[in-house]
């Protein structure tokens, strides 16, 4: 606190939450496990991001003399049944995986936190309306409601950001509104009122800055949610489509050839484990350097 | 001297204010009954006065407060601040009159956004207010801040930077940005050390002077309100017993409720102490939701009578300056007469709704 002190005697700039983020910086670096996390996530967007340049092989090209190779110094993690090199194609899934992973999160977080703030603060039939809705949106198995919308509106990456956000604005929305129930109920709410503040700029620069951290959690443990949806999805067939690879659908795809090429399929699969725990880990410390009381 | 001072227009002035919560149970949340959080309050503050207001924990002392300023929707009567009645302003009218009548908060912690600075909270009234360019606000913060002794280098902090005595001067900052008339003050010292609440007191009681404030003083700490009010309403489950100047009511209570718990107020001196007659009520206070049916302290005062039980007195003018709800003082004046009747319907009213 006492690096605060460094203030000059102009007027604030008002530097918004530069010491709030500062505090939970420091308590993020403290926790190991969350560190390897952020680690290894910045690893992988950089290998995903340069997967050209670092893999000499094409994710695309069919060799069909060399299918279903060993692990070797030429293929480190073998080739699947079309001779593609496997490492370079969890590489080029990570590309649609991460992608898949933070847009639709973003999304249904954006879409929850609007529905749960207003629905919250402003009560009576409006929240009623938009929690029914959230209840409907729940109360249908998401697997299939996901399906559903990837069938109707055709199989690609946008309608997957589509299905994954409307199957998870409801859990969001469900969240904040419960958060906004209790700010609302601050004295410093009721301050806001008695100043003849407007309702949207209580809900914009009262509420929605207290709900931050619930949202930075909530963020980070939904993109190993969503990269686990995406998987299901090309799984089934509904997700992302041949040739373009994602780890979920290599995994569909490696399951035939388990047993003459466990990698295949086990390799994606291993990266996507890696990448959840990753981000739950990154979730963690997050939740605990964002809660005052866990600071030192 | 009480005629004298009796002659200005009140700046505030409430009239039958009345504040019911409902209460939904069973299956279809059916409507079956109302906390009576405030029942039927009526009183005047002067420009430039304090009325303190005290009672118990639950007696609805803060929620008159925040009824006043139209927190929460009264349920029934007036409250006319500066020539127009609050209580019925449409939403835009009320916002435009926001400045006049303020609010300092019992816990300077939960009053003030965790995430915003000092600047920023004390600003905010402004830009919701004023068309003032950046400058200008910079200038009327600084300003604000010098009034309530903060130093301008802590324009950027944080409320958790701050000590408690701190945290209630800015939220005292921010209740003056407007130019309020009228400021309700709910138990702003309830939080803080004896000896930060001595400071808080004295700084509005300068303030008070300078602008020429008026204050609503709600507090339970009946030492400091005698210090700091010109004249007291004394509450009681949601009604007030006795509004008297603040020397008489000391000196002299008249309502039994105000003279059991004047009788708790702390003595100084062992020797006095030892020699005080402290008046213990047995019983508890009956639950707002089902008061009785006659006063509503008739369940636990020591001088009960029969009428008590089955008329709930009015407040009534029965010393010059000195008003009371009690039967034992209504017989001696004559209003007594037409205070009955009307406190007849209010029973008959409190019957229909069990």
């Amino acid at each position: 606190m006492s690096q605060s002190a460094a203030v000059t005697n102009d007027l604030p700039e008002v530097i918004e939450e530069a010491s709030f983020l500062r505090d939970t910086m420091r308590g993020f670096r403290k926790n190991r496990m969350a560190m390897v996390g952020l680690v290894f996530v910045c690893l992988l967007v950089f290998l995903a991001i340069f997967a050209p340049i670092i893999s000499p092989h094409d994710p695309y090209r069919v060799a069909l003399d060399e299918q279903l190779l060993p692990a070797s110094t030429t293929y480190w993690l073998g080739t699947d049944n079309f001779g593609r090199d496997v490492l370079t194609r969890i590489l080029y899934g990570a590309r649609i995986s991460l992608v898949v992973g933070t847009v639709p999160s973003l999304i249904s977080l954006l879409i929850g936190t609007f529905m749960g703030i207003l629905s919250g603060y402003m009560g009576g039939k409006t929240d009623f309306v938009i929690m029914r809705l959230a209840d409907t949106m729940i109360a249908f198995p998401s697997l299939l409601l996901a399906m559903v919308v990837m069938y109707t509106l055709g199989a690609n990456l946008f309608n997957i950001f589509i299905a994954l956000a409307l199957v998870g604005w409801a859990g969001v929305a469900r969240v904040v509104r419960s958060q906004t129930l209790a700010l609302k109920e601050k004295e410093f709410i009721e301050a806001a009122r008695a100043n003849g503040t407007s309702r949207v700029r209580i809900m914009f620069s009262h509420i929605f800055p207290n709900v931050t951290p619930t949202l930075i959690v909530l963020f980070s443990l939904s993109i190993p949610e969503a990269i686990m949806w995406e998987s299901s999805l090309s799984f089934l067939g509904v997700g992302v489509q041949p040739p373009e690879a994602s780890w979920g659908l290599l995994v569909a795809k490696g399951k035939e050839y388990l047993f003459q090429a466990p990698l295949v399929a086990i390799m994606p699969g291993v990266a996507i484990l890696m990448t959840v725990l990753a981000f739950n880990f990154i979730g963690d410390g997050l939740r605990d350097a964002l809660d005052p009381s866990m600071k030192d | 001297m009480l005629d004298a001072s009796r002659q200005p227009e009140p700046l505030v002035r409430v009239e039958g204010l009345k504040m019911h919560f409902p209460i939904y149970t069973g299956l279809f949340r059916s409507h079956t009954g109302d906390v009576k959080a405030v029942d039927g309050v009526s009183f005047d503050i002067l420009p430039g006065e304090t009325l303190g207001l005290v009672g118990e924990s639950g007696c609805g002392k803060s929620t008159v407060g925040r009824a006043l300023l139209r927190l929460y929707e009264p349920t029934a009567g007036r409250v006319i601040i500066d020539g127009e009645d609050v209580a019925h302003l449409s939403a835009e009218k009320l916002r435009q009159k926001r400045p006049t009548m303020q609010m300092v908060f019992q816990d300077p912690q939960a009053s003030l956004n965790p995430r915003m600075t000092l600047a920023g909270i004390i600003g905010e009234p402004l830009d919701e207010h004023t068309s003032m360019s950046r400058a200008e606000k910079t200038q009327r913060i600084y300003e604000l801040m010098d009034q309530v002794g903060l130093n301008r280098r802590f324009a950027n902090r944080y409320p958790h930077e701050f000590s408690g005595g701190q945290r209630q001067r800015i939220g005292i900052a921010r209740a003056l940005a407007l130019n309020p008339k009228f400021i309700v003050c709910d138990e702003p010292i309830a939080a803080l050390d004896v000896s930060i609440q001595a400071q808080v007191v004295n700084l509005l009681e300068d303030l008070q002077e300078r602008l020429g404030l008026t204050y609503l003083f709600i507090s339970h700490d009946l030492s400091m309100v005698r210090h700091l009010a010109d004249r007291v309403a004394v509450m009681y489950l949601g009604r007030i017993a006795e509004l008297s100047p603040s020397k008489d009511l000391y000196s002299r209570p008249l309502h039994p409720y105000a003279e059991a718990l004047l009788s708790a107020v702390n003595e100084p001196d062992p020797e006095l102490a030892a020699r005080r007659n402290r008046i213990i009520l047995k019983g508890d206070v009956p639950s707002p939701a089902n008061p009785p049916q006659g006063c509503n302290f008739c369940t636990r005062c020591p001088r009960v009578f029969d009428l008590c039980r089955q008329v709930k007195p009015d407040l009534q003018e029965v010393e010059p300056g000195r008003f009371v709800a009690c039967h034992l003082f209504s017989d001696k004046t004559t209003a007594g007469t037409t205070g009955v009747p009307e406190a007849r319907i209010e029973h008959n009213q409190q019957g229909a709704s069990k």
